[in-house]
């Protein structure tokens, strides 16, 4: 039978890919943003499982917020992309240091 | 035993789409493997019965933010190949980094399911009624007591798409062609601007 540990299990390895994902790909930014969703994915794996598995729908409403601010963070961070390409003409992420940080 | 089948095999191609998007060469294909990540993960989210985050999953993610970033990808013109020059460096701090996190997660599945946490028990208020089906419970939920939460999201949807058109905006060049005269616009009469014609059949108009 299929338990909330099972969810919860594909949810760590989800979220680890998705770290792992930012580590592998330091210099492309687009494949960063994929990680980033991989592991907002994860979280919205794990509120769903979660509310399932105690019978509480607030999760799902929570789930619903993580998918809006994942796609507004995906757009943000698109547009700043397309910026930077358009002044840089590159996008590897080792070379921002624009802001002096 | 059809809900464990059904959900190995999602849980399976989910996994496998998430390493495939991560080692893809291509960016392209990365997005692809994102988009099938996503629609098993959608699997796995109808399984428990939460079928409008998947079905939210399926439209907000495969039909708006992968379609975003294939447009991105593909207008970009990169070198990929240069991109990946770091990608067998970092490995092992990568790999290392990420069995620690996972062995931490693991751990605290186990712990939860050890007893060794206890959650908040939920007080039946967002209880689904037995005879409701998920998005009318849903749709009660958040338009009634998370009414603020559904409000702020507007709000930060609203946010994202001024900040992306502020963004990428480029104001036209003063001089560029495709100015808008108005006054000109205005002063044109119907008489100037139109022909009355009455051709002969198979002739055609000379304009």
């Amino acid at each position: 039978m299929i338990g909330i540990e099972h969810y919860l299990t594909v949810g760590a390895i989800l979220f680890v890919l998705g770290v792992l994902g930012i580590f592998l790909n330091r210099k492309n930014v687009i494949v960063i943003l994929m990680a980033v969703e991989l592991i907002l994915l994860s979280v919205n794996l794990n509120l769903v499982a979660f509310s399932a598995f105690m019978q509480d729908l607030v999760g799902q409403i929570f789930a619903m917020l993580v998918l809006t601010v994942a796609a507004a963070e995906a757009a943000i961070g698109l547009a700043i992309l397309v910026i930077y390409f358009r002044g840089r003409g590159t996008i590897a992420v080792d070379d921002i240091n624009r802001m002096k940080g | 035993m059809i809900q464990a089948i059904a959900f190995y095999f999602f849980a399976t191609i989910v996994v496998g789409a998430a390493v495939m998007t991560i080692m893809s060469r291509n960016p392209v294909h990365s997005v692809l493997w994102l988009i099938m990540a996503f629609f098993n993960a959608a699997g796995l989210m109808v399984l428990v019965g939460a079928e409008f985050i998947a079905m939210l999953l399926v439209i907000v993610y495969v039909g708006a933010v992968a379609v975003l970033f294939l447009f991105v990808v593909m207008m970009l013109d990169i070198d990929f190949a240069a991109m990946r020059a770091g990608f067998s460096r970092n490995a092992p701090l990568g790999l290392a980094v990420a069995a620690v996190l996972l062995a931490e997660l693991l751990l605290a599945v186990g712990a939860y399911n050890a007893g060794g946490l206890t959650l908040g028990s939920p007080d039946g208020s967002a209880m689904q009624a037995a005879d409701a089906s998920n998005i009318e419970a849903l749709g009660a939920l958040l338009y009634g007591k998370y009414i603020a939460l559904f409000e702020i999201a507007g709000i930060i949807l609203l946010v994202a798409m001024i900040g992306a058109i502020v963004l990428t905006f480029q104001p036209p060049k003063p001089g560029a062609r495709a100015r808008q005269d108005v006054g000109k616009q205005i002063r044109r009469r119907p008489e100037e601007a139109t022909v009355m014609k009455n051709p002969e059949v198979g002739q055609g108009v000379e304009l």
